[in-house]
């Protein structure tokens, strides 16, 4: 268990839901796969911040114990985003599937016409 | 020298992290090729349990519980909820016509990230700290702040990053405002 193994598994699951992202048709299949990727980057961020030496340790400022966490408080901050997000996105999603009667993502294209 | 009494070189510690990166890259998998919109968010559940338990490993404590909170209790009811009241639009989840160069995509960013992750010479932590770098204090601060991260973060939280924070209340309120605009009747 060591840096690389998190940031495999990260950059593993980022894909799969790159993947997802850009293929399926389905919205919200197309929203997991967006939380999905939020997730891998969240483990990327608490990896490093547990592993890496931060700037600050080596130049011995003040406060330096502490901002080895700083990778900790970026990932609150992805997850508040992520919460929004996904508030926002379903919202969304039931609204088109109101006035449309479809959850694909090429068939909601009013903008288009 | 190990950050904050660790277990972390035991045989236990390493088979509980393979196991649980396992069942989070299996299930993320599933999500993705699952033919059922409901059982795809199950599999999801389990892919956000998995990275709580991840979190654990990385000591983000913290972390891991509002992981299982906002990820397990809250992302996942609501898109359960989606997924429910679009239930009759048939069909799965159909993929479009550009699979291929899409997975090949995917599959060189995924090499290219797991390369770089490899191959770069990471300043690592632990060499630093025995390595004698730094002073005794902020070494022993750092083993400190690793015994029990949760005070920590809330120090930066309300401290270092306080306007971040704030900001971050002032979305939530506008993401409540506009999910509630948009599927108000009429």
């Amino acid at each position: 268990m060591s840096l690389e193994n998190f940031l495999i598994v990260g950059a593993i699951i980022f894909s799969i839901g790159l993947y997802g992202a850009l293929t399926k048709r389905h919205a919200v299949t197309v929203l997991m796969c967006i939380e999905l990727m939020f997730n891998a980057v969240n483990i990327t961020a608490v990896a490093l911040s547990r592993y890496v030496t931060p700037s600050a340790v080596l130049d011995g400022s003040k406060g330096a114990a502490e901002a080895v966490l700083t990778g900790q408080v970026f990932a609150i901050f992805i997850i508040t985003v992520a919460a929004a997000e996904i508030a926002l996105g379903l919202a969304i999603v039931i609204a088109i599937y109101r006035t449309r009667e479809t959850v694909f993502v090429p068939d909601a294209n009013q903008l288009r016409k | 020298m190990t950050l904050g009494q660790g277990t972390e070189d035991s045989l236990f510690i390493d088979v509980v992290f393979w196991v649980i990166a396992v069942s989070s890259i299996v299930s993320a998998i599933a999500v993705v090729q699952s033919k059922d919109l409901f059982r795809a968010a199950m599999f999801l559940v389990i892919s956000f349990v998995a990275v709580a338990g991840l979190f654990v490993l990385l000591r983000a404590e913290f972390l891991a519980a509002v992981q299982v909170l906002i990820y397990v209790g809250a992302i996942s009811v609501l898109i359960l909820f989606a997924v429910l009241m679009t239930r009759d639009v048939e069909g799965g989840s159909p993929s479009n016509r550009q699979v291929v160069p899409i997975g090949i995509l995917a599959v060189l960013f995924g090499a290219v990230a797991i390369f770089v992750s490899v191959d770069t010479d990471w300043n690592l932590l632990e060499t630093t700290l025995s390595s004698g770098t730094v002073t005794p204090d902020v070494a022993d601060g750092i083993t400190g702040v690793f015994s029990n991260t949760v005070p920590v973060v809330a120090k930066l939280l309300i401290r270092d990053f306080v306007l971040a924070f704030e900001v971050a209340s002032v979305l939530l309120l506008a993401s409540i405002i506009g999910a509630l605009a948009l599927v108000r009747e009429g």
